[in-house]
């Protein structure tokens, strides 16, 4: 058989995409008028490879609709076109298109074709305005499909093309490069059977026809050569000109039935292929679906370090291999006890080097920024320059996935709200154009993200009017700046007069602060009036390791992660109130904090009931505090956070498992999980209500 | 269940050419249970396990397997049998399964292991449908090794968590 196709398409998939980036981040470097022929090369280059690849794949499609596309840019490439403003939009929606196109066919879906359809008639529109030679060749596509770039007059090939048997094997399909041909001009086609063999020895995976194309076209011999540019190491391939002879003999003359009978049975043979490949691409598209961006791409230097670090950990535990032969004397215990400190040494070292592969440069996050905000302030009428800092800065790539959508919002927000329109940046004073920044930087064992805008900043004003008029604080509340702020994290609260497509549904900020939150990092706002705001997000460095707090509740012992942690007490039973319900709360510095009982929550018997006999650790979610009881507190340490779901399923309350030093496994307490476990649910902001605990037995 | 004995000694007979699978076999309350011996991963002792909060009584918990949180299903408890003191000598046969939502690895609880058999497939008998118990659906079928009965398990039934006995 055949080779397998469908296991490239992976391969394909993650080039064309990479591809189709490049494209994009070139495209908005495009100044119209001013064109860098080394951009436009490298956009071309992209597109062109996607051709190809498509082409190679059998998605005719994509390869159609990139053609289009291609031609446009080799023409402005060539200078016999002007890149226009329309240009760079059209081709940044075809970017998208194509995007969409390719995504579909890894996860196996129709396409729907309408945009691409839009998009190409768009491009002909644009590719026909341009005089054409009188003499357009009357293709068996539509011409407009390829618009003659000049090359001359039309001219007659003659082309005689002897693929060797094995050309299936290669990948290659006769019937595409026929297609491509006959895009070129006029085609006429003979196969050649002479030496197919009977049918006992006919292999279907072997090619035994050879072809003879008649073909007028105006696009010269170098287009013909590049038709058959994938297959020239796999085929015989002879053209040549027949000029003018063929030029005026027209080639209608020839019976037509003939010519088409010829060219359906050159595709006979290949017929068989053609349908097995939706098979082999529905089988990879649906393995795709589940491996989708599983894949990372690892510099070199990363592997060659941690290469490095097994070296010196084999190293290791040879010496220790060796201490440990014959009979341990006192010198060699020295010896062992020094080998063993290397051992952990190497062992955190490599851990290290483990962790950073996971370590994508956020760039990758940033590079979507300006496109995003090049179509939004087209829409809002504004002028925004976007500067990128720090965009070299490692992170996990888990993060990164999440933090994008964040962002995003984020990003549109200082655009939509922050930023003022040109003419009332004039009016205050300020360039017309507008800027926002992103930096990303490292802080202890954190990354921080800023997003930055020299807007109009926070109005504070209104913004506690909208409070005062939903509800969330009263009127005598004394609240500074900050604190009016951070109000805007609320759930369901908008500033904005009127909704538009952009922002200020309401579903905003407090959907992304929770985001953050349960990537374990934290969000605020600075802003000061006619300045700008600044949005920051603190994100720890990796997902898979957190900085936990090991506590026991009845001979269980759990996790709470560090950050989640206000601080730990002893209780003082003077301080404890009883609201209805059976619910304990702790007044604690003008605060009232609920009291959970852990054992209860998780089920356990056996653990100390007394409040005053066990330990508080008051913890934060979502603004919310609550006190967890347990028997007592161990060490902290950074734990490795295993997946629970994997195996088993999601446990309320619980956010993952790890492994202990002896170990054994322990399991990482989900605060927010917790406190819907509990019950406990903020009603208004001070008001708590608990319900009765399910108990297992029901 | 002579009858059905003869029946299937019969057709065992008579499809020797087909496709042969193995069995483990392992004891609980002095019977016999089968699951397809390419699913199962690894047999351990019994060693401290760490209990999931709120979990259904037949999950025992999760232990540590190099690294992988596993999940530990006590299958007499699963099946509804009278519990048995866990000992040293009680074995965890942790398997591997494709359940909808993917591969899982999970650990069985039983008395012992038992043997290894070669069963042909078309040999597996439906379950008599006279058993009016819950724990029909997780089995798979019946065979008749020698003299003795083994139950074939579907273990995608008996450890899709969906699904609480009784």
């Amino acid at each position: 058989m055949s080779i397998d196709l469908s296991q490239f398409f992976e391969v394909f998939f993650e080039e064309s995409l990479e591809g189709l980036d490049v494209m994009e981040s070139e495209l908005l470097n495009l100044t119209p008028g001013d064109v860098d022929n080394e951009t436009i090369n490298t956009i071309f280059r992209a597109a062109h490879s996607i051709k190809g690849g498509s082409g190679t794949f059998g998605f005719t499609h994509v390869s159609d609709f990139t053609h289009v596309l291609e031609t446009l840019l080799d023409q402005i490439r060539e200078g016999s076109r002007e890149l226009a403003a329309e240009h760079v939009n059209l081709l940044l929606q075809s970017v998208d298109c194509l995007r969409e196109m390719l995504g579909d066919l890894q996860n196996n879906q129709e396409t729907d074709l309408t945009t691409a359809t839009q998009l190409k008639e768009k491009f002909e529109a644009i590719l026909a305005g341009e005089s054409q030679p009188a003499s357009t060749p009357v293709a068996t596509n539509s011409s407009s499909d390829n618009p003659p770039v000049e090359h001359g007059a039309l001219d007659t090939y003659e082309v005689i093309f002897k693929p060797q048997h094995h050309l299936f094997k290669t990948g290659n399909e006769p019937i595409y490069l026929i297609e491509e041909l006959a895009e070129l001009g006029q085609l006429d086609v003979t196969a050649n059977l002479d030496d197919v063999p009977d049918i006992h020895n006919l292999a279907a995976d072997e090619c035994f026809l050879t072809w003879c194309f008649y073909l007028e076209t105006d696009k010269g011999e170098e287009a013909i050569k590049e038709v058959f540019e994938w297959v020239e190491d796999d085929a015989e391939i002879t053209i040549t000109l027949c000029g003018g002879l063929f030029g005026d003999d027209p080639i209608e003359s020839e019976p037509e039935g003939v010519s088409e009978q010829a060219t359906e049975e050159a595709s006979t043979p290949t017929a068989e292929s053609k349908s097995d490949k939706p098979a082999p691409a529905a089988k990879a598209a649906a393995k795709s679906g589940s491996t989708e961006s599983t894949s990372i791409r690892v510099s070199i230097d990363k592997v060659d370090s941690l290469i490095n670090m097994v070296g010196e950990l084999v190293i290791t535990q040879a010496m220790l291999t060796q201490l440990g032969e014959g009979e341990i004397t006192e010198n060699k215990l020295m010896a062992l006890q020094e080998g063993l400190a290397q051992l952990a040494h190497n062992t955190r070292d490599l851990q290290e080097s483990v962790m950073r592969i996971r370590m994508l440069p956020i760039s990758f996050v940033f590079s979507r920024f300006p496109r995003l905000v090049r179509d939004t302030s087209q829409k809002l009428g504004k002028e925004v320059e976007l500067k990128l800092l720090g965009e070299q800065t490692e992170l996990d790539k888990t993060v990164m996935e999440k933090i994008s959508d964040p962002m995003v919002h984020l990003v549109r927000n200082s655009l939509d709200h922050g930023l003022e329109t040109p003419e009332q940046r004039e009016e205050a004073g300020k360039p017309r154009v507008g800027t926002v920044t992103l930096n990303a930087f490292h802080q202890g064992g954190n990354i921080v993200i800023e997003i930055m805008d020299d807007g109009a900043g926070l109005n504070t004003q209104k913004i506690k009017q909208k409070a005062i008029q939903n509800g969330l604080i009263s009127d005598s509340d004394d609240l500074s700046d900050d604190e009016i702020n951070e109000l805007i994290f609320m759930p369901g609260f908008s500033t904005a007069d009127e909704v538009s497509d952009i922002s200020g549904r309401g579903v905003g900020m407090d959907v992304v602060r929770r985001n953050i939150q349960s990537l374990n990092g934290s969000i605020e706002v600075t802003s000061e009036q006619g300045i700008g705001s600044t949005f920051t997000i603190r994100l720890p460095l990796t997902l898979a390791i957190l900085d936990g707090q090991l506590v026991t509740v009845a001979q269980h012992t759990y996790i709470i992660p560090l950050i989640s942690i206000v601080e730990s007490l002893q209780i003082d039973l003077k301080m404890v109130n009883c609201v209805g319900g059976g619910l304990n709360v702790l007044r604690l510095r003008d605060e009232y904090i609920p009291i959970l009982r852990l054992h209860k929550i998780f089920n356990h018997s056996g653990a100390i009931e007394d409040l005053d006999k066990g330990l508080l650790v008051i913890v934060e979610s979502d603004n919310q505090k609550v006190g967890l009881l347990v028997d007592d507190l161990l060490a902290q340490q950074q734990v490795v956070i295993k997946s629970l779901e994997a195996n088993y399923q999601k446990v309320e309350g619980v956010s993952g498992a790890t492994i202990l030093g002896d170990g054994r496994v322990s399991l990482i307490i989900d605060i927010t999980g917790l406190i819907k476990l509990a019950g406990l649910k903020k009603a208004g902001t001070s008001e708590l209500a608990i319900e009765p605990i399910e108990s297992e037995e029901a | 269940m002579e009858a059905i004995a003869n029946d299937l000694l019969e057709s065992s007979e008579e499809n020797q050419e087909e496709n042969i699978c193995q069995f483990l076999t392992f004891m609980m309350a002095d019977e016999e249970y089968g699951v397809d011996i390419l699913t199962v991963q690894e047999i351990r002792g019994w060693e401290e396990i760490t209990q999931i909060p709120n979990s259904p009584s037949y999950v025992k918990g999760a232990i540590n397997l190099r690294g992988t949180i596993v999940p530990i299903i006590d299958l007499r408890a699963r099946f509804g049998l009278p519990q048995a003191p866990y000992s040293s000598v009680t074995v965890v046969i942790v398997v591997k399964v494709d359940l909808e939502s993917g591969d899982k690895i999970m650990g069985l609880v039983v008395d012992a292991v038992s043997d290894v058999y070669s069963i042909s497939e078309s040999d597996a008998r439906d379950v008599p449908d006279v058993t009016n118990t819950e724990n029909t659906e997780f089995v798979h079928g019946l065979v008749n090794v020698g003299e003795k009965m083994v139950v074939l398990l579907d273990l995608k039934r008996v450890l899709s968590l969906a699904k609480e006995p009784d």
